[in-house]
């Protein structure tokens, strides 16, 4: 399984999903090295199709696809919390369970 | 600015079309529509300028460049404050970023609280958390509770936490 973390330095939010990704992975028994990739100007955004920081692949797709992202460029994303609330970062309980789904799907 | 420095006055455009500025003691917030932290923070801060309505004053700043951040031109701050049925105060467009850069602004959201004189009293964070609703912006009404008895703030600086402010290129 390959992890990527694409992060952008206007956004202070990866190093907190880091973490998160990180005890993810170890609480679904997936042994893999998280790749991180700063993603440093609107070009790279668009050739990365970088929705905005943090943005979390397995595999190469987005775990939390989100549809509306064009134009692509060097912004912060928004998550929701399970209560709705707005988040830098994905709920942790959504991460983990994105991560089993993908992890059940590669069995 | 500094900490005990005269903030500069300005006057800015806010949604419903009026004109607002620094006016006795001031909370002047710098935030945005796309930061997922000025979003968190929204209510709480909000929560504040009703809490302390009469008291102190409230401005919510807008200093991002909207071309490159469309979300937020002044016709979506205007469109945010009417599908929120209105803000209990004014969300102003600081569109040539004179202010935010004045003042300092690096994040959003960045507060600043002015005493009576307009001089910085405090700035930094609305609290520890953003994730941590029962902060409740403890450290901003902890400096506004301290400058409205004429006391020094006890936390007069704390690191600003948010988006970076969106500057023109």
């Amino acid at each position: 399984m390959r992890v990527e973390l694409l992060w952008w330095e206007g956004c202070p939010s990866h190093p907190e999903t880091l973490a998160d990704l990180h005890r993810s992975l170890t609480e679904e028994g997936v042994d893999t090295e998280v790749e991180t990739v700063e993603v440093v100007s609107d070009e790279q955004a668009r050739a990365e199709r970088f929705p905005g920081s943090p943005t979390i692949r397995i595999d190469g797709e987005d775990i939390f696809p989100c549809p509306d992202a064009e134009p692509y460029s060097l912004t912060c994303r928004v998550y929701r919390r399970r209560d709705g609330r707005p988040s830098p970062t994905p709920d942790p309980d959504d991460l983990r369970e994105a991560i089993r789904r993908r992890h059940a799907d590669r069995r | 600015m500094q900490i005990g420095d005269e903030a500069m006055k300005f006057s800015l455009p806010a949604t419903d079309g009026s004109e607002h500025g620094p006016d006795g003691v001031t909370v002047v917030v710098f935030t945005c529509n796309h930061c997922p932290y000025a979003l968190a923070w929204h209510d709480r801060l909000t929560q504040v300028a009703r809490d302390y309505e009469g008291r102190a004053g409230f401005l919510a700043v807008n200093p991002n460049d909207a071309e490159r951040y469309p979300r937020d031109s002044f016709d979506a701050m205007r469109e945010r404050v009417e599908a929120d049925g209105g803000w209990p105060y004014p969300y102003l467009h600081d569109e040539s970023q004179e202010v935010a850069r004045a003042y300092g602004a690096q994040t959003t959201p960045d507060v600043f609280v002015l005493d009576a004189e307009g001089v910085l009293r405090y700035r930094g964070a609305p609290d520890a958390d953003h994730r941590d609703e029962s902060q409740r912006a403890a450290w901003l009404r902890e400096a506004l509770d301290a400058v409205l008895s004429g006391d020094d703030p006890a936390r007069p600086e704390t690191e600003p936490v948010g988006c970076s402010v969106k500057w023109r290129q």
